[in-house]
């Protein structure tokens, strides 16, 4: 697998939430994916984006354009510095919220791409990756 | 303050989001709409969401609030123009948006509006009242 290009933001404030979603755009018109492709990948970056400056304290998301002969993706990996996520398990499920949000962040942005993974430590932060194929 | 103009007709408030929103100016619109609401006595409020190109979980809420929030101050919601991709992901998302009238484009929505405030649909009224047998 090779990575194309990739590219780093800030996202710490919900200012940077509307960047992040519009580089994603960039990014997945740019490898041609389709329209309902593209507004999946950028509906699901939006949720984990604004997990990030609510829940983690803010942190960054690297953009990556990838090559797995012959597929390309788009996978992005966004990383805090917050108190992390006790029971993930528990996070993933649909209405789980600690915040004032409807709880389908975590879950919902699963479903809308074709790899995700999470790690996060009470403490350590949290650490979300999610790609999309095309 | 960067604000999403809001237009008095007659009995309604109409609205159109051009922009990428990001989330305080989302909760500026709610508050925006809901004051409005009371200060214009609107009995309608349309909102054209035809321009976006994504709807993730927190517009989605805000939709709903809006909805909510014009029922008990007496007044409908239509949301009208979502794009096919949009709502795709929406519902892939875990939203399905209960309790939001929704209808395909402007001219559909001013015409729902009209008939829950009781006037027949692109009908002028011409003395033969079609509800007259109820």
């Amino acid at each position: 697998m090779r990575t194309l290009k990739t590219e780093k933001l800030p996202v710490a404030t919900s200012e940077d939430v509307v960047a992040v979603r519009q580089a994603v755009r960039t990014q997945a018109q740019g490898l041609r994916f389709s329209l309902v492709d593209q507004t999946k990948l950028v509906t699901a970056a939006s949720e984990i984006a604004r997990n990030t400056v609510l829940y983690g304290g803010g942190g960054i998301v690297e953009i990556e354009v990838l090559e797995n002969s012959p597929r390309r993706g788009l996978r992005l990996t966004f990383e805090d510095h917050g108190p992390g996520i006790p029971d993930l398990a528990e996070a993933l499920k649909d209405g789980y919220t600690t915040g004032t949000g409807l709880g389908l962040g975590l879950g919902g942005a699963r479903r809308l791409v074709n790899e995700f993974e999470i790690r996060s430590q009470p403490g350590m932060g949290t650490w979300v990756r999610l790609a999309r194929w095309i | 303050m960067e604000r999403i103009p809001i237009i008095k007709m007659a009995e309604f408030l109409l609205v159109s989001i051009q922009v990428d929103m990001h989330d305080k100016l989302a909760l500026t619109l709610q508050d925006d709409l809901t004051n409005q609401i009371v200060k214009s006595h609107a009995r309608g409020v349309l909102i054209d969401i035809s321009s976006l190109e994504i709807v993730d979980s927190f517009i989605g809420r805000m939709l709903a609030n809006i909805a909510a929030m014009s029922k008990v101050l007496d007044a409908q919601t239509v949301v009208v123009g979502m794009r096919p991709a949009v709502a795709i992901t929406l519902v892939e998302l875990g939203m399905s948006l209960t309790g939001v009238r929704t209808a395909l484009d402007v001219g559909r929505g001013m015409d729902l509006l009209r008939e829950a405030l009781g006037a027949p649909a692109g009908v002028e009224a011409n003395g033969v009242d079609a509800n007259a047998q109820d």
